[in-house]
């Protein structure tokens, strides 16, 4: 290791180690990012779910979206898997549904950086008992 | 961008190290390893969480589920379920004790709701082991900014508008103390942080020390500019050996980065850091008995003034600071005093750590703004009384504070509101008591420390403490008389005020605060030789109820001095001379023919 020899070489140390404890960093306020919630049960799994959250992260990361990718449970659109929901910071969620990586690369580059809508919207039309 | 996109965060504490989270860790990274996500999975030992009570705890990131109770053998269950598939394993997620809710992450816990975390910031979440980890979280650029921007004087000056008070006890003004010391001139000072926790209950500084210890070292060097010291050292407990082992790596890598050691980010200012260890004394949290225990000699306090800033460590100008103190300091510099200021009430700003214990729901680790009242810490963040019993008292301060009630529940805490109510801050210990808890016998436990711990040089202290607790003693023995309760009193004060040091000064609080608040309960011992709480054995009497016994014979089987006579069928009897009131006969009898008075 070579030492840190003045404030710049700290700073450059430091964006260098941020990097290590980003997935960290972003779970302390996730309201102000972008939050994707991926469905992950069984019928998401199978209809490929995980290669979809995987290329959301590598894809945020790479065209440099501040995000926050998770997973959660079954969403019930079981004739749409695999389904994810996008959350802007300071907005209302959104669904879509059947997420390949063609639409996945639609929502990021449309919805994701101008808010504008694609297509694979599910209306989310019931209540929930908190409401 | 790190290949990782999961952290699971395990609580690394003493607390959930002595209920294995190595093993929890290992066997994560074992399943993990098996399942082939060991390049997408990370496993970090982080400090403390605080969230003791339910410890072990892991979290996960980014999606923010905290579980607890976690077993070693949890580990399949937290791959296969969590992270696989990405379904929660419900049976390990907190569940709301009041609500009798399932909680998956921290912001829908009251544990965590109330908290601000300043000096605990980076507790839980940094890997204490990695100085890369502080560093991402803004680490060493606190000494790296005022090494480029500020004088001392002007580094002095920014902890002087931020109102910062020592957190050991006292709570004296922090940057007046740097300030006396750097007026004080030599050609070598130090820097001494006091890592001598030794309040029963408190053990905020440990965790600090555990968690983050970077945040320490780097205050103390910024503490060594702003006063002119090349030198600091901490004083820290032997039997804290997990906090020591991480202070010498956090130290072996602060000079590998050049972070510690000479020219500093090449400022010109040299500066290192060495450990001394303490037998964990009491008495050498004061100041002037931790100086001399360090050179080598006898743990016991002197007279001030001299102050140790103009006379401390080998008779050079000493700045002793707490650590909790300390780990303040890096975030007043990066974030200004008005931000912390602008914290807290009129004269205590910022946070206090407190360690909460005794008869409460949630035990742990907690930090919240100066001012929350003792109300929302015991029953919001706390958890309430457990088991559902009543709250009868707190204390606060450990040995040297005083018991405060329920009409003190709505008091903001502050350094002077808690003195005013004839307690203290002290290092922020928090025992919480219920019906249960006789308050003599708290007042007696609380003084048997001090007699333990007095280190014998002045006489009001070794000699007065002990007599405070033979009448004490008395009480709860029954054998004590009514003027007693005067005595008590009166030696209280003489002790309190002809002490040489911070102990005895404040030894007899308990006593005092305990005499004021309850004293109807140290009468109820002497004139009715009865103990209320049903603590005091001497008092207790056990009786057989005639028309209840059956004569089982199981108390006579039961008790361990042969107490209990009577033949089978036929009512039983308790020869109270030989009767040590241990209980056990109540616990045999299914008959509730055994009677407690």
């Amino acid at each position: 290791m070579n030492k840190i020899k003045s404030l710049d070489d700290l700073k450059k140390m430091r964006a260098q180690a941020q990097t290590g404890i980003n997935v960290r960093e972003k779970s302390i306020d996730p309201a102000s990012r972008v939050q994707v919630k991926v469905a992950m049960a069984t019928c998401g799994i199978a209809s490929g779910a995980k290669e979809i959250m995987d290329f959301f992260i590598e894809q945020l990361d790479r065209r440099s979206v501040e995000a926050v990718v998770t997973q959660t449970g079954c969403m019930g659109y079981c004739y749409a898997e695999p389904t994810i929901e996008v959350t802007l910071p300071g907005q209302e969620p959104v669904v879509f549904g059947d997420v390949d990586k063609k639409r996945a690369d639609q929502i990021i580059e449309m919805y994701i950086k101008t808010g504008e809508l694609v297509d694979g919207i599910i209306p989310v039309n019931y209540r929930t008992i908190d409401k | 961008m790190s290949k990782y996109k999961m952290h699971l965060l395990v609580c690394g504490g003493t607390g959930c190290r002595a209920s294995a989270s190595d093993a929890i860790v290992e066997n994560l990274k074992k399943e993990l390893n098996n399942q082939g996500l060991d390049e997408s999975v990370q496993v970090i030992m982080t400090g403390c969480f605080g969230f003791c009570e339910k410890g072990p705890i892991v979290k996960v990131v980014p999606d923010n589920t905290f579980y607890t109770e976690v077993k070693p053998s949890d580990a399949k269950d937290l791959v296969e379920e969590h992270i696989i598939k990405g379904r929660k394993v419900e049976r390990l997620l907190y569940k709301d004790p009041v609500k009798k809710v399932t909680v998956s992450d921290e912001e829908g816990m009251s544990f965590y709701k109330k908290q601000l975390r300043i000096a605990l910031r980076n507790c839980g979440f940094i890997n204490p082991e990695n100085i890369e980890e502080y560093i991402a979280r803004d680490g060493y650029m606190a000494i790296g900014q005022i090494l480029s921007e500020n004088t001392p004087e002007e580094v002095i000056e920014i902890i002087k508008a931020s109102g910062l008070r020592g957190r050991g006890g006292a709570g004296f003004p922090t940057g007046l103390k740097w300030q006396l010391t750097r007026q004080t001139k030599s050609d070598q000072k130090y820097v001494v942080c006091n890592a001598d926790e030794g309040d029963p209950g408190a053990f905020m500084d440990r965790s600090i020390l555990e968690g983050d210890p970077h945040s320490v070292l780097e205050a103390m060097a910024i503490c060594g500019y702003s006063i002119g010291a090349d030198t600091g050292l901490i004083y820290i407990r032997a039997e804290y050996p997990l906090a020591i082992s991480r202070l010498l790596t956090a130290i072996g890598q602060a000079r590998e980065f050049g972070l510690l050691g000479k020219n500093i980010l090449g400022s010109g200012f040299d500066f290192d850091i060495e450990l001394k260890y303490g037998a964990g004394a009491f008495v050498c949290g004061e100041e002037t008995a931790l100086i001399h225990s360090m050179e080598g000699k006898r743990g016991e306090p002197s007279l001030k003034p001299p102050f140790p800033s103009v006379e401390g460590y080998l008779k050079k100008p000493t700045n002793v600071n707490n650590v909790e103190t300390l780990a303040n300091i890096p975030a007043i510099i990066l974030k200004g005093h008005k931000w912390f200021s602008s914290i807290g009430t009129e004269k205590s700003k910022g946070t206090k750590v407190f360690a909460l214990a005794g008869k409460i729901n949630n035990v742990g680790l907690i930090e919240v703004p100066m001012g929350t009242t003792l109300r929302e810490v015991i029953y919001e963040i706390g958890g309430g009384i457990k088991d559902g019993k009543k709250f009868k008292a707190v204390q606060t301060g450990g040995p040297s504070g005083g018991c405060l009630t329920e009409a003190h529940l709505d008091v903001p805490i502050d350094y002077e509101n808690l003195l005013a109510a004839g307690s203290m801050m002290g290092s922020g210990g928090m025992i919480i008591m219920d019906e249960d808890n006789c308050m003599v016998s708290i007042a007696k436990y609380f003084l048997d420390f001090s007699v333990e711990e007095s280190c014998g040089k002045c006489s009001p202290c070794r000699i007065g403490n002990k007599r405070l607790y033979e009448l004490l003693d008395r009480i709860t023995q029954g054998k004590a008389e009514f003027d007693d309760l005067a005595r008590l009193k009166n030696l209280s004060e003489v002790i309190k005020d002809t002490s040489l040091c911070g102990l005895g000064q404040s030894s007899p609080n308990p006593v005092l605060s305990t005499l004021q608040y309850f004293r109807e309960e140290y009468e109820a011992h002497i004139i009715d030789h009865k103990c209320p709480a049903g603590e005091c054995k001497a008092l207790m009497v056990y009786s057989i109820l005639e028309e209840h016994c059956v004569g089982c014979t199981a108390c006579a089987r039961a008790c361990p001095v042969g107490a209990i006579s009577g033949e089978r069928k036929l009512v039983h009897s308790i020869d109270q001379s030989i009767c040590i009131k241990c209980g056990a006969c109540f616990d045999k009898c299914k008959f509730d023919a055994v009677l407690v008075q």
